[in-house]
């Protein structure tokens, strides 16, 4: 069985939560091995995110190099080709940083490559079983990856439960000078943040979110309506913003804000993983599809199969009827 | 300067109910609608719209069979001076190492200043990309949201991080970048921008062309094999408000009231 190793995502000194999912992720393929972490970076902040990886790994390899400072996967995979044994299994978190990296690791350490992988079922010989989905989350697929030169494989943040065992208290090996020179015809320049918008969606108790199910601009008027009798906020899903429908500020998901209301109501939104990544607290979670077999019907709490365009101008109406008794029967008492 | 585009016809989910076959293999695939992948799309536009500053060609290339020719027609119709379709029963069953393999061969058989891929397939990794680039020795960079042509061969490029984040970075030509949807907005084509290019041939390159490719293409060569496809296991499951949708909102109401999300 090769070897198995876990590149550990980080910021601010702090470990990813996937960091301590990949070990879990490694039992899948082999219950006997626990993963070998490999942390890229600079500074104080590397030693930190060192130091805290001891609980939950045996062997944690520090690759502290001055050019690893700031993001740029072109040098981080130089790194790791120079480390990585052949033949190895690398897990590496199926996020932004990973979807930079993986694919061109894999072909410079000639191994087979597998992202987004949401569970794996062993290794038959040559081939480790494993599992993901495919457009979108509507349908699944297992497949078979040849790792008789290696894998490298991308894990979906949050499929695998982290184990709560006991401290490892792992060693840290500094491997930082066996990568050599590390250059890249790509340099980083800088981060720009996310601009704030009209309204704070990370703030609001009560969420109507738009997908692409609401068709065109015109009808986001109708979601709107409902939000305003509601007394609630409007946020969005990825292709909403893409069409320049409405501001990126209300794009809800990895590559938008991260949203803890009490109730989210869902409409027209098929619940991908990166739309569900922004989404936490555990809210009361109202799905409104056309499509009963959409993914998003798999983690709401409660669904409705209608048309959106019918079914939120009614219950807007309904909505106002309501708010507006309830207002009276306030008065009387 | 000189762009190629990569761009693959998928299925199409917002017009099709994608159905898995009995036998799991494959899905349905009958009375399927198709179209070009949606951030490919995206990338043709971003090609056009940086030729059009700094002119140069826009070349759009897919590996596939003859009735993917569609989506290079109607990329062509966007703009782009041509398509070429990369053809052989060598290239079938290929995963993303073997198709990225194709379209390497193919770049060394012209010259490109940028190359640019969707950030994922509808059906697909998000793979290619980045293993064209690491096969060609081109820098790379993903989920690209904004383009400039600065000074010198270069470009500085946005690419689109955690929370909507952008990370810029510097970035040599030639490379490959991996365009994310909403970079732009890609331009309209009509039937009529479609039938003026009808006629237009497209160059066919099959396994003689693209030799070196050979040794990773096909069911063969391919490392990563899709077993079968699965309807997923039973997750926690919403509870389903059934009635007429007056009732389902009387349900509703009584529900948010419950949770908050109405006073
Ligand atoms: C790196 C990366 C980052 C990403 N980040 C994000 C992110 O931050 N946020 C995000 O949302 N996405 C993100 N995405 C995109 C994500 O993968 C999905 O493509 C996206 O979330 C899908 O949005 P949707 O559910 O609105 O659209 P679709 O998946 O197209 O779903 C539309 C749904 O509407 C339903 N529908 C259609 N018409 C009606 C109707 N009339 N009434 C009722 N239902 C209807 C359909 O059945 C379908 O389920 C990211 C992707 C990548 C690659
Ligand atoms: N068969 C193909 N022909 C041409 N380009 C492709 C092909 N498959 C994938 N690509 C390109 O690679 C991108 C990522 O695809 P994938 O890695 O399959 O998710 C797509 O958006 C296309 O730009």
């Amino acid at each position: 069985m090769p070897r198995i190793f876990a590149y550990v995502v980080h910021n601010s000194g702090v470990p990813d939560d996937t960091a301590a999912e990949m070990p879990a992720a490694a039992r899948r393929i082999d219950p006997g091995q626990s993963p070998v972490a490999i942390v890229t970076g600079w500074g104080a902040e590397l030693d930190q995110v060192c130091e805290s990886l001891r609980a939950t790994y045996g062997e944690i390899w520090k690759i502290a190099r001055e050019p690893l400072a700031h993001p740029n996967a072109e040098l981080v995979r130089q790194a790791l080709v120079r480390v990585v044994p052949a033949g190895s299994i690398v897990l590496v978190p199926h996020a932004h940083f990973g979807t930079d990296l993986s694919p061109g690791l894999a072909i410079k350490l000639d191994a087979a490559y597998v992202p987004d992988v949401v569970d794996m079922e062993g290794v038959e010989g040559r081939w480790l079983k494993a599992v993901r989905q495919e457009f979108g989350g509507l349908i699944w697929a297992r497949v078979r990856c040849d790792i008789s030169t290696g894998a490298v494989l991308n894990i979906r943040p949050g499929a695998f439960r982290a184990a709560d065992g006991a401290a490892a208290n792992g060693r840290v090996v500094d491997r930082s000078a066996d990568v050599g020179t590390l250059e890249s015809r790509r340099r980083y320049l800088e981060t720009i943040a996310a601009e704030s918008g009209d309204i704070d969606i990370t703030r609001e108790p009560v969420l109507v979110s738009v997908g692409r199910g609401i068709g065109e601009q015109e009808n986001i008027a109708v979601a709107e309506d409902l939000a305003e009798a509601m007394g609630a906020a409007v946020s969005c899903s990825r292709p909403v913003v893409d069409a320049k429908w409405m501001d990126k500020s209300r794009q809800v998901g990895s590559s938008g804000k991260t949203v803890r209301p009490k109730v989210y109501i869902a409409c027209g939104i098929s619940g991908s993983f990166q739309h569900l990544a922004g989404l936490k607290g555990n809210p009361f979670l109202v799905a409104i599809n056309k499509n009963l077999k959409a993914p998003i019907f798999r983690v709401a709490d409660v669904g409705i199969v209608d048309d959106i365009l019918e079914f939120l101008p009614a219950m807007a109406e309904r909505v106002r009827e309501e708010t507006a008794v309830g207002g009276k029967t306030r008065r009387k008492s | 300067m000189d762009i190629l585009v990569c761009a693959k016809r998928v299925p199409d989910t917002a017009e099709n109910e994608i159905e898995i076959k009995a036998d799991g293999a494959d899905i349905e695939r009958d009375d399927l609608v198709y179209s070009v992948n949606e951030a490919d799309n995206y990338a043709v536009e971003a090609a056009l719209q940086i030729a059009a500053c700094t002119g140069g060609k826009v070349t759009v290339v897919t590996v596939g069979g003859e009735e993917d020719e569609e989506i290079l027609r109607r990329e062509m119709a966007m703009g782009a001076n041509g398509g070429v379709l990369l053809t052989d029963d060598a290239f079938r069953d290929s995963d993303g190492r073997g198709i990225a393999a194709v379209l390497k061969a193919f770049v060394e058989t012209g010259h490109y200043d940028l190359i640019l891929t969707g950030v994922q397939a509808d059906d697909g990794c998000a793979q290619v990309g980045g293993m064209l680039a690491a096969m060609l020795d081109y820098p790379f960079a993903s989920l690209v949201t904004s383009i400039e042509v600065v000074e010198g061969g270069k470009l500085k490029i946005a690419r689109e991080v955690e929370g909507g984040n952008k990370e810029i970075h510097a970035i040599d030509l030639p490379c490959v970048l991996s365009i994310q949807t909403g970079i732009n907005e890609p331009r309209y084509v009509g039937m009529r921008g479609i039938r003026q290019v009808a006629s237009i041939p497209i160059p066919r390159l099959g396994a003689p062309d693209l030799a070196c490719a050979l040794a990773m293409t096909g069911k063969g060569n391919a490392k990563v094999q899709r077993s079968r496809y699965f309807t997923p296991p039973a997750g926690k499951a919403a509870e389903i408000l059934e009635g007429s949708r007056d009732e389902v909102i009387e349900k509703l109401i009584d529900l948010l009231k419950a949770k908050g999300g109405l006073n």
